[in-house]
């Protein structure tokens, strides 16, 4: 079992967990996930690591909830323990003096953009950050993701803070006006990355970003993860998480993260049931 | 010389119609009477051929006889001589290709059935009270004061593991998988391979004093040369052959479409047959087309059909005769109704606009000259083309080893199949202090052979330490 040390609730539904896993704290890098199992009857989901403390043993991920696994580790909280905790996977984020590096998170992905802007900084990159959330109570870390940065841009859907708008309209304005962008690193919901590599791909940045498909053993093993990137087949949980943008096939990728739509549902139904039985 | 009895004694199962719907043990096992009446068909060759057609030499004649006069604990202690795991292997070895192949009798058509008066002893003492059951032969050696990292918990870590602790060295087994068992747990279904008793086997492995560390994946945690450099001695690989093949035919991505690692690995392991009880989904397909003909593919076809597929077919691009399954799993398979289209070869796969399998392209093939392996090679039939409708397609084309382990270590060599270059007889790799074997070093093979190569690894790493 590993052990959560803390849990903070940083929105409403997404929280942070830092999780007791000397082991994986040792090796974890920006942009490497882990795969978690909540209980004995749970499934395996990635996670990508959001941050990691060597000293400490932990490792920290940020977890949105949207279905039932995310939902039954909402319910846990600090001093609970989690079944499984399977990490650093994937190939850490290539982190190297390119310039000016555009870091756009969109959701609760700022957990994860948060080390890799840190690393980028550290590389001695000037890093513009883009946070993009529909709503102002959707968003945490502003502050954490600026310190880190050397500009930072916040958007909302609705206007509600910052700039009104989605997060390709600064994207498209720095890389079009400026010209001064060597690299642009997105992640965030697939749709958002894909419309981030539509953005950039015209004026020929390299647009890195980090695949979620869905994963089982998280380690090459069952093919479940394959993502299709300039024409090849790659397993996303070896391979990457992280691609190239203008090359990633997105259409299949959105079309294989639906392929239990069905039974998500069936699931999750099924959750609420038990969660409102036993909240009574 | 007695007359030879030639009436095998069958062992019961489960009726086809009824197994079909279940995940139960197909084959329920000899009662005493019928073992009994079995061993005694044993005519103690003296030459013992069947011993040279075991990859571990069991000692075949002397469990057999012990059997025979009702001495169980000599039975068993014969019999664990050499092979530590016969609950597994009295069920998942093939034993017609094996031992019984060359037993005396199978001349006649009808071989001591071994694998099952195996199943029968080691059943027997798995079951029987501890009182009855024998005491181990040798007790364990003092301390050696080595570490030994075992990487990969399948039948050829566990084997190591075991030796390893048993001649007194400090054994920690590294698995990248929640669960301990190797394929023995994600792949081999319950309905052949009870996990029971694979749980069993692992506790024994754990009683010996080995540190089993869950969720541990080599290459990630630490490289080969973190962990000679942190206090191991010696590294045993044991990481068998994960990585599934796929055809690289268009529309392979399709949804539906799985590698049979993928789906046997939802259903076995994350016990996908009891969603939504278990967290884990999966589709479970009306026509459900399974490509291959090996073990892998009727355990997926078989899985298929218990989940309630309605109709599941094999496709297969040689003829019946090449089929690399084992015969009893294939008779099982079609006993229940699983069918074949044998001499048929996707194409493609075609979809729909959601990105879903609807159906197969197929050609229809010939056999022609023999090629490297003896079988006579598949050619297609000019213009052959048709369609079969599916809706959901397993692909058990085979698997190479994981290179997760050989990318981030240096002087592991490998060969163009992947494998890691290990000395047949020592399993010793390029790399000193490490050792590999099993389906890591054979690719895609038999439990009984990793286990052999555990073994042989277990004594040479031994002889290394103490050297
Ligand atoms: C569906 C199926 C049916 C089969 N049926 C039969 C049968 O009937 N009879 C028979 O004799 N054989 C059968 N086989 C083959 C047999 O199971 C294998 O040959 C045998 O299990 C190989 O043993 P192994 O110890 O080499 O590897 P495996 O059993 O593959 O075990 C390797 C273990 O290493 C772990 N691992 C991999 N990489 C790492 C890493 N980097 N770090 C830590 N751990 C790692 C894996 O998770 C796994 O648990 C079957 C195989 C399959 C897939
Ligand atoms: S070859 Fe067959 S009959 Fe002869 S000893 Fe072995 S099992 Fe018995
Ligand atoms: S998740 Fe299984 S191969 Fe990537």
């Amino acid at each position: 079992m590993y052990k959560i040390l803390e849990r903070e609730d940083l929105t409403s539904n997404v929280h942070a967990y830092r999780i007791e896993a000397p082991a994986v704290a040792r090796k974890a890098r920006p942009g490497q996930f882990v795969v978690i199992r909540v209980d004995e009857n749970g499934e395996r989901i990635p996670l990508t690591i959001a941050d990691w403390d060597e000293q400490e043993g932990s490792v920290t991920v940020a977890v949105q909830e949207v279905g039932t696994t995310t939902h039954r580790l909402a319910e846990l909280k600090t001093g609970d323990a989690i079944a499984n905790f399977v990490g650093p996977l994937g190939l850490p984020t290539e982190i190297e003096h390119y310039g000016t590096v555009v870091c756009v998170a969109g959701g609760f992905a700022v957990a994860v953009v948060y080390p890799i802007a840190r690393a980028l900084r550290q590389a001695g990159n000037k890093v513009i950050s883009i946070l993009g959330a529909r709503n102002k109570s959707l968003l945490f870390w502003e502050d954490e993701l600026r310190s880190v940065s050397d500009e930072l841009i916040v958007t909302t859907d609705d206007g509600s803070y910052g700039r009104k708008g989605l997060v390709t309209e600064p994207l498209k304005e720095l890389i079009s006006v400026d010209k001064k962008v060597d690299r642009v690193i997105a992640i965030g919901p697939s749709i958002m990355m894909k419309f981030c590599a539509l953005t950039s791909k015209p004026f020929g940045v390299k647009t890195v970003v980090s695949l979620n498909p869905i994963m089982v053993d998280g380690t090459g093993m069952c093919g479940c993860c394959r993502v299709s990137v300039g024409g090849v087949t790659r397993f996303a949980c070896v391979d990457g998480p992280d691609f190239d943008g203008h090359q990633v096939d997105w259409d299949l990728l959105l079309a294989r993260q639906r392929t239990y739509i069905d039974e998500e549902k069936l699931s999750f139904e099924q959750w609420l049931q038990k969660h409102a039985a036993a909240v009574k | 010389m007695p007359k030879l009895n030639l009436n095998r004694v069958e062992m019961p199962r489960q009726e086809p119609k009824k197994r079909g719907k279940n995940f139960q043990e197909v084959a329920m096992g000899y009662t005493p009477g019928m073992a009994k009446e079995e061993a005694l068909r044993c005519i103690q060759c003296p030459k013992r051929p069947c011993m040279t057609g075991c990859p571990v030499m069991v000692d075949i004649p002397d469990f057999v006889k012990a059997l025979s006069e009702g001495n169980l604990p000599e039975a068993v202690k014969a019999l664990k001589r050499k092979n530590a795991l016969p609950g597994i292997c009295g069920r998942v070895c093939p034993q017609e290709t094996q031992c019984e192949a060359v037993c005396t009798l199978a001349k006649k058509g009808a071989p001591v059935a071994i694998g099952r008066l195996e199943r029968f002893v080691a059943d027997w003492e798995r079951t029987s009270k501890p009182e009855t059951s024998p005491a181990p032969e040798t007790p364990p050696a003092p301390p050696s004061g080595k570490k030994v990292a075992v990487v990969g918990s399948g039948p050829a870590g566990l084997t190591a593991a075991a030796d390893l602790a048993k001649l007194g060295h400090a054994v920690t087994m590294f698995e990248a998988l929640h669960v301990p068992g190797g394929v023995l747990m994600y792949g081999i279904p319950e309905f052949r391979l009870p996990k029971e008793i694979v749980r069993n086997e692992v506790d024994y492995v754990a009683s010996l004093g080995v540190d089993i560390r869950l969720d541990s994946v080599v290459g990630k945690l630490a490289t080969l040369d973190e962990l000679l450099g942190d206090g191991f001695h010696a590294v045993f690989l044991g990481t068998g052959a994960g990585l599934p093949m796929f055809m690289n035919i268009p529309g392979e991505n399709l949804n539906g479409i799985y590698s049979a690692n993928e789906f046997l690995t939802r259903v076995n392991l994350m016990k996908a047959y009891l969603f939504p009880q278990y967290d884990t989904p999966v589709k479970i397909g009306k026509k459900v087309s399974v490509i291959g003909a090996g073990n892998v593919a009727m355990d997926s076809a078989r899985c298929a059909l218990r989940l309630g597929a309605e109709e599941v077919n094999i496709v297969y691009r040689r003829s019946r005769e090449e089929m690399p399954a084992r015969k009893e799993e294939l008779e099982n398979a079609e006993e229940e109704g699983i069918e074949f289209k044998l001499l048929t070869n996707p194409k493609r796969f075609i979809g729909n606009d959601k990105n879903w399998v609807t159906a197969l392209e197929c050609y229809q093939m010939e056999l022609g000259e023999p090629d490297a392996s003896g079988r006579r090679r598949p050619v297609v039939k000019p213009g052959s083309e048709f369609i079969m409708e599916t809706d959901v397609v397993i692909v058990a084309l085979g698997t190479t080893p994981n290179p997760l382990i050989a990318q981030t270590s240096k002087g592991l060599e490998t060969t163009h199949h992947g494998t890691v270059v290990a000395d047949e007889v020592t399993g010793r790799t390029k790399k000193p202090g490490v050792w590999a074997g099993g389906d890591i070093v054979t690719g895609a093979a038999t439990v009984i052979s990793a286990m052999g190569a555990g073994k042989r690894a277990a004594a040479d790493i031994d002889k290394y330490l103490r050297s």
